[in-house]
């Protein structure tokens, strides 16, 4: 028999207080927030940088949302117990969190360019890193991937790019570049950009 | 060569059971919640694998937020509760190893968060966070204070049920879930935009913990009991038949 799933409830306000408290200033429970460091030591691969910030539907940004990331090393392994393929970096988590910016909202991780995994039916997929944001107003964390503008042919060749039906919209999960090794990643909840989210 | 049971990708979301994005009554929503379909698509080896947290992350009382942020000698004020369980999957199997972060108001129904104005009084010997991860069967606990409902700004006289936060994660990234568990018997939940984005009453239920008497600690703490189920994997027929069967 299968069994119902725990239904989702919004994160709310005041997720940082349970999620990244030493960033609301309770500092002395634990020694650090989760996901802040996502490279232990030399990792291997191109070091990136990725900022950005998530968007309502009137275009203002928010600034209580966490956004995560995990995402492949720069082999394409997981830093995971589930991890069939092979030994992944061990200087390297493959996940971060953000609070994000107090005060802009924006969202920064330092980690790595992702080496590309298949589908589980062996397809190649393009590089991307998976976040999920959270948020007052969010009833269900969204899920949604970044890909890079910099490898167009394999997201040309992408078995989950492929799938959207309205083409303009795959626009909406590839990344811009921001600089030598840094790119940015805007999402919008809502409107004419309203970025591809997941069921997946 | 013997037959292997495999684990096949994630069952997807029932959208019945969770709340929906866009619920007008819970006002945040109406710009925060996305308009088209979400794109469905297989999990994979990103879907399947999920970040590792040892025990070793834990210190000695990041289950106890009677006493995590309290002076030395000192303790949070409020009616004193355990909080026990266990995280299965959907198709009850436990899952060992997940992170289970918790956050709540204190017995007063104040957050200790500076965009938080209600005029209840913070606690100073209660911070409001803790963390602890399922062992072998599934099983957790922490220990609390009861955390008092609060007004927010919504309507003009919409209360939270008193609640406690929780952020779990499970062996896949797909089964990453944050959720609320509200305690039995409190007339709020039944009146709340947040919990009513939830159409099917039986999925509020599960959300509902019961006291436990059988578990609480006589002349120290009552018990509350919630079992969280994450999404569960498709199993496939066996991969590899024997000759002749
Ligand atoms: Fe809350």
């Amino acid at each position: 028999m299968t069994l119902k799933e725990t239904p989702s409830q919004t994160a709310g306000p005041y997720v940082h207080i349970g999620c990244t408290p030493n960033v609301t200033g309770i500092t002395s429970v634990y020694r650090a927030d989760p996901g802040a460091t996502m490279k232990t030591g030399p990792v291997k691969g191109r070091e990136i940088t990725v900022t950005g910030a998530v968007h309502d539907g009137m275009g203002q940004v928010l600034r209580d949302a966490m956004v995560e990331i995990w995402q492949a090393d720069g082999d394409g392994l997981f830093r995971s117990a589930q991890e069939t393929r092979g030994d992944a970096d061990p200087n390297f988590t493959g996940w971060g969190r953000s609070a994000g910016d107090m005060d802009t909202g924006e969202f920064r991780f330092e980690t790595v360019m992702p080496g590309a995994v298949p589908t589980a039916d062996g397809r190649m997929q393009a590089p991307h890193i998976t976040f999920w944001i959270v948020a007052r107003g969010i009833n269900t964390g969204l899920q949604t991937r970044m890909y890079f503008p910099d490898e167009a042919a394999a997201n040309d060749a992408d078995p989950l790019l492929a799938r959207i039906e309205h083409r303009a919209r795959v626009a909406t999960l590839i990344a811009r570049r921001d600089g030598a090794e840094a790119y940015r990643f805007d999402i919008y909840l809502q409107g004419p950009d309203e970025t591809v989210f997941l069921d997946i | 060569m013997a037959d292997t049971p495999r684990l096949a990708g994630y069952i997807a979301r029932d959208a019945g059971q969770h709340p929906a994005a866009l619920h007008p009554a819970y006002k945040t929503s109406v710009k925060r919640s996305p308009q088209a379909a979400l794109l469905s698509f297989p999990s994979g080896p990103g879907e399947e694998t999920g970040p590792v947290f040892g025990h070793d992350m834990l210190g000695p009382l990041d289950h106890d937020l009677i006493h995590n942020f309290a002076a030395d000698g000192r303790s949070a004020i409020g009616p004193r509760i355990v909080v026990q369980g266990r995280v299965i999957d959907q198709s009850g199997r436990p899952v060992p190893g997940a992170l289970l972060e918790v956050w709540q108001a204190n017995a007063g129904g104040r957050y200790r968060h500076k965009k938080e104005g209600y005029l209840a009084p913070l606690d100073p010997d209660f911070g409001g966070c803790g963390r602890v991860i399922t062992d072998a069967e599934g099983r957790y606990e922490f220990r609390t204070v009861q955390p008092g409902p609060y007004p927010w700004p919504n309507g003009v006289n919409d209360w939270r049920p008193a609640h406690i936060h929780f952020s779990v994660f499970g062996a896949g990234f797909a089964q990453r879930l944050i959720t609320q568990m509200y305690f039995e018997g409190d007339p709020l939940i039944w009146r709340c935009p947040i919990v009513g984005a939830i159409a099917d009453p039986e999925a509020v239920r599960r959300l509902i913990a019961p006291l436990d008497m059988d578990r609480s600690l006589p002349m120290d703490a009552r018990a509350y009991s919630f079992d969280i189920v994450l999404r569960g994997r498709r199993q496939t027929l066996f991969e590899n038949r024997m000759e002749g069967l």
